[in-house]
């Protein structure tokens, strides 16, 4: 063995051990989250129900206009700008968001800062072990199935850590998040670990890149956005059943109310699948093209093809049926958590029983 | 704040979509108005009009849509003809029950089955009968103008006011000065100053639908136009594209022979490299054909086909798929005169081009009485040898590292003359006698380069020769159309980005005096989706104004009706 293959494996090596790190890092945001639940669970705040039931005026008046100009300090007119009250869009409840898993406890939203803190050292381990991976293997880390796994939650996370950096409305996603990206790290470790080595000519191509690229990226980010459909199934029911004055479970009524409003989640995984819905497209059109250099045509119905076409068509229904009357919602909903199932069918089922061109799996 | 103001904004808050709010909630968008399923009058006519605004409805549209996806799986699942005709027969010799079943449901053929057509051609009959009307539509939302401000403000979505000493209609002024330097299509409707903006989402959205349709018209005429056919190219020899040299040839069904682009290609060589070591020695690195091509008659060109990167001449391609060896071989007859010398190309077996195939002896040898005969060998290649007992006849890596090349002859007729195709690769052993050596046992040899086996009673003898030569074997296909499926892709998804990240919105600013002299303007904003943006954009847009039209200081400490508590 020459040289060079020789540090090439101590780099592949290494990666492995970063990615192993990052595994226990993400072992202990995960602890801390659920400290961050925990304690969260103490505060008793009912907001939804008082929205719901109108027992408490508050909520509901939220909803009223206020006046903009307001007169401070007595006598000296410090005017204010003008404020802008928003209604929620007609059709969906006025409730308030829940206050997060930290319930608006210190100790709860303490342990829910070093979880975040975590992830994000978790994160920089886990991005560093996908780059050195990338280095040993002196090519783009998707060769197999293990690169795609760790590229995939690397992604994920990040994707999260960049919504926390825009101030959005995310860090209920953060339990859900970082037992998955532990879930499908121990699978890429265990089943789907593959020795760093180069590509098979078929893969050599820039469009590995592009394709390769673009696919991990939406895969992730429509992860994001089925999570929030899945709590927004579960929050509106919530919401449902005490709208029409019952009585759901303790376990419901801690966790669920501090999940943000029926109505937040929705939009959020809407915006997240539109948002990824043109990207998706590009993907499929980039791996149509590549497929066309590769083998002599850029559509064969390979089971590959199908799967992404039928992933894409899923998610066209889910677009339309928000556009369309009585679809909106719990089918609109159930219709995105269909196209998500077809995602990942479409890695880990076609990579790995469906005998199909695209068998670089690896595995 | 009384209660009853609030139960009727809840009340407005459960209605669908700007019905409270009349004309200025309508035509937000050109989603094609429901349906009801039921009651079709019971006139020809009337059923005709029924069915079609049922299938040009967004409901069957999502309904079709589901059906596409769930039509398209069970060819995922299925071998398809299409794809693998080898695995389909293998799939049906070990499913004799259900093959019958399946075959009457095109399972075979999923992709051109008559239901899957169906479901594709009806979801596109409904897509051209929604584009067309919305098309209109949007032209004349295009043509009119935004709809004057509801009569409530505060029922909208975002809300602002405040009072100044602004004169009215400068404050409507200042208003349509600022929405129209921020390209909003704004007009003034009595006290109020109507606007619109994010018309390109309407215009994205029939981009992609339009797009939609290009990209499936463009693929069903590349499937029929299409042709593709292979051909094995040993190196030194070429290929000129006419039916007649191909290996095997498929064509779409409005396809004809004069369409074939006039060129030929010569292979001057192959180039293929391998692991060498580590735990995937012997997994290919790099495959590559050097070739001189020449276009309708045209001078030489050099050019390198590798597996992405197909040789392109006038819209037809040349790719290379596949890649073998050629020993080259001599035969002679009891008198040492040459009746064959030529590389012979073998057909590889497994991963390290273990190959195996038949060298044929047509005419020219005559055997030691002088009768004519035809001789075949039946060979078997290795590129690197394991050694004797190691495996034996099974190549260690698929470079040319220690090629060996076992043979057993016949002679006889080989019965190519039987008329019926034969296969070149395979020897028909029914009227050829196997040569044995003088103890009656069958005469067969490993040969190294250089070395020959000899016939007994002097019939002549075989040499392999020190060269082996590589082949590869090219597809030629060319595929009308793709530039405008391409065309339409690209148009798709700009479509696309247009229609889901464009808002489209309306933006209300009404100024009226006030019982006190004192001016109030209010200004509201409605959106057609769930937007963040729309109540920023909206304070953005107060502020401006407010800025010309400055808020005007409150005559007493009480905050007015509706205050914020
Ligand atoms: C090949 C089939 C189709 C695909 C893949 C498709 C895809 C899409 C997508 C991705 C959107 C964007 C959704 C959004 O703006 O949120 C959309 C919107 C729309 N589609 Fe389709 N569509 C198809 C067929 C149809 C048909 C047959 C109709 C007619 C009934 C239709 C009517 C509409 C309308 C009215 C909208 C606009 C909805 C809105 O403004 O939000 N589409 N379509």
């Amino acid at each position: 063995m020459t040289l060079a293959a020789a540090t090439n494996e101590n780099l592949a090596q290494f990666s492995n051990s970063l990615i192993y790190a990052s595994m226990a890092v993400f072992t202990l945001a995960f602890f801390a989250h659920i400290a961050e639940w925990v304690f969260g669970s103490r505060s008793k705040v009912g907001r939804t129900a008082a929205a719901l039931t109108g027992a408490g005026t508050a909520a509901a008046a939220s909803a009223a206009p206020a006046v903009k100009v307001r007169q401070e300090g007595g006598g000296t007119a410090v005017l204010d700008k003008p404020k802008i009250v928003t209604r929620s869009a007609a059709g969906t409840r006025d409730v308030p968001d829940g206050p997060g898993a930290a319930g608006g406890t210190m100790k709860g939203d303490l342990y829910g800062r070093i979880a975040v803190s975590l992830t994000v050292l978790a994160f920089l381990i886990e991005a560093s072990g996908v780059v050195t991976r990338a280095v040993a293997v002196q090519r783009a880390p998707w060769g197999n199935m293990y690169e795609f796994s760790t590229t995939f939650s690397t992604v994920a996370v990040g994707a999260y850590i960049g919504f926390l950096l825009a101030r959005k409305n995310v860090r209920w996603i953060g339990l859900p998040l970082v037992t998955t990206v532990l879930l499908d790290l121990g699978v890429a470790v265990t089943w789907l670990y593959t020795k760093s080595d180069q590509l098979v000519p078929a893969l050599h191509s820039y469009w590995l890149w592009i394709h390769v690229s673009t696919a991990i990226f939406c895969g992730a980010v429509f992860y994001l956005g089925a999570v929030g459909t899945l709590l927004y199934l579960f929050r509106d029911s919530y919401e449902n059943k005490l709208a029409r004055g019952g009585n759901p479970g303790p376990f419901a009524r801690s966790v669920l109310e501090r999940l943000p409003a029926a109505a937040s989640l929705d939009k959020f995984s809407y915006r997240i699948n539109a948002a990824v819905f043109p990207l998706w497209t590009f993907t499929i059109i980039a791996g149509a093209i590549w497929a066309g250099d590769a083998w002599g045509r850029y559509w064969g119905w390979d089971a590959k093809e199908v799967w992404s076409f039928i992933t894409w068509v899923a998610y066209a229904a889910y677009l339309h049926a928000r556009a369309t009357a009585g679809w909106k919602g719990r089918k609109a909903a159930y219709i995105g958590l269909a196209a998500f199932a077809c995602f990942l069918f479409n890695y880990y089922g076609v990579n790995i029983f469906v005998n199909s061109l695209h068998s670089y799996a690896g595995v | 704040m009384s209660k009853t103001e609030t139960e009727e904004q809840r009340d407005a808050g459960d209605a669908p979509d700007g019905k409270d709010l009349g004309a200025a909630g309508a035509q937000l968008s050109t989603v094609p108005r429901e349906e009801p399923i039921g009651g079709p009058s019971l006139s020809v006519i009337g059923w005709a009009r029924w069915f079609w605004r049922q299938l040009t409805s967004m409901r069957v549209a999502l309904i079709l849509l589901f059906m596409l996806s769930l039509g398209a799986i069970p060819g995922s699942l299925i071998p398809q003809n299409s794809v693998d005709e080898l695995k389909v027969q293998a799939y049906k010799d070990s499913h004799e029950f259900s093959t019958p079943v399946l075959e009457k449901l095109q399972f075979f053929d999923v992709y051109s089955s008559v239901w899957f057509s169906a479901i594709y051609i009806l979801l596109f009959v409904s897509l051209i009968g929604c584009i067309v009307p919305r098309s209109w539509q949007f032209v004349g939302q295009l043509r009119g103008r935004p709809p004057g401000a509801p009569g409530r403000l505060t029922r909208l979505p975002a809300y602002t006011t405040w009072r100044t000493d602004t004169d009215p209609g400068q404050v409507r002024e200042a208003a349509l000065a600022m929405l129209k330097k921020r390209r909003f299509r704004a007009h003034t409707v009595g006290d109020a100053v109507a606007a619109e903006k994010g018309y390109l989402r309407e215009a994205g959205n029939l981009l992609f639908h339009v797009a939609l349709i290009v990209m499936l018209v463009s693929f069903a005429a590349g499937q029929l136009l299409k042709s593709e056919g292979g051909k094995l190219v040993v190196e030194g020899d070429g290929f000129s594209n006419t039916l007649t040299q191909y290996d095997d040839f498929k064509s779409g069904s409005l396809f004809s022979a004069d369409e074939l682009t006039p060129f030929t290609f010569k292979l001057d060589s192959f180039t293929g490299t391998y692991a060498k070591s580590g735990p995937e020695r012997g997994t290919p690195r790099t495959y590559q054909a050097d070739v001189t091509y020449s276009e309708g008659g045209g001078p030489d060109k050099k050019s390198v086909i590798e597996v992405n990167k197909p040789l392109v001449i006038d819209g037809t391609k040349v790719y290379l798929n596949g890649h073998g060896y050629a020993p080259v071989v001599t035969v002679r007859d009891g008198t040492g005169k040459v009746v064959f010398n030529g590389a012979a190309p073998l057909l590889p077996i497994d991963n390290n081009v273990t190959s195996t195939g038949a060298i044929k002896v047509m005419d020219g040898y005559r055997d030691k009485s002088g009768k004519k005969e035809q001789l075949g060998f039946q060979a078997f290649f290795v590129p690197t040898f394991g050694g004797a007992g190691k495996g034996d006849m099974f190549s260690q890596f698929p470079g040319l590292e220690f090629p060996v090349l076992a043979l057993t002859g016949y002679h006889g007729s080989l019965g190519v003359d039987a008329g019926l195709p034969q296969n070149v690769y395979q020897l028909d052993t029914t009227k050829l006698t196997q040569f044995k050596d003088p103890k009656g046992q069958i005469l067969k040899a490993r040969l190294l380069p250089g070395e020959k086996l000899t016939f007994p009673n002097g019939a002549g003898s075989i040499t392999f020769e020190k060269e082996v030569k590589e082949w590869a074997t090219f597809q030629i296909s060319r595929q009308p159309a793709t530039g405008w499926a391409l065309t339409g892709a690209i148009a798709a998804i700009a479509g696309l980005v247009g229609s889901l990240f464009i808002q489209r919105r309306r933006v209300w600013v009404r100024a009226v005096a006030g019982a006190d002299g004192v001016t109030v303007v209010e200004m509201a904003g409605l959106g057609r989706s769930e937007s963040a943006k729309l109540p920023e954009e909206l304070a953005d847009l107060a502020l401006t104004l407010n800025s010309e039209a400055p808020t005007a200081p409150d005559p007493s400490d009480v905050p007015a009706e509706g205050a914020e508590k």
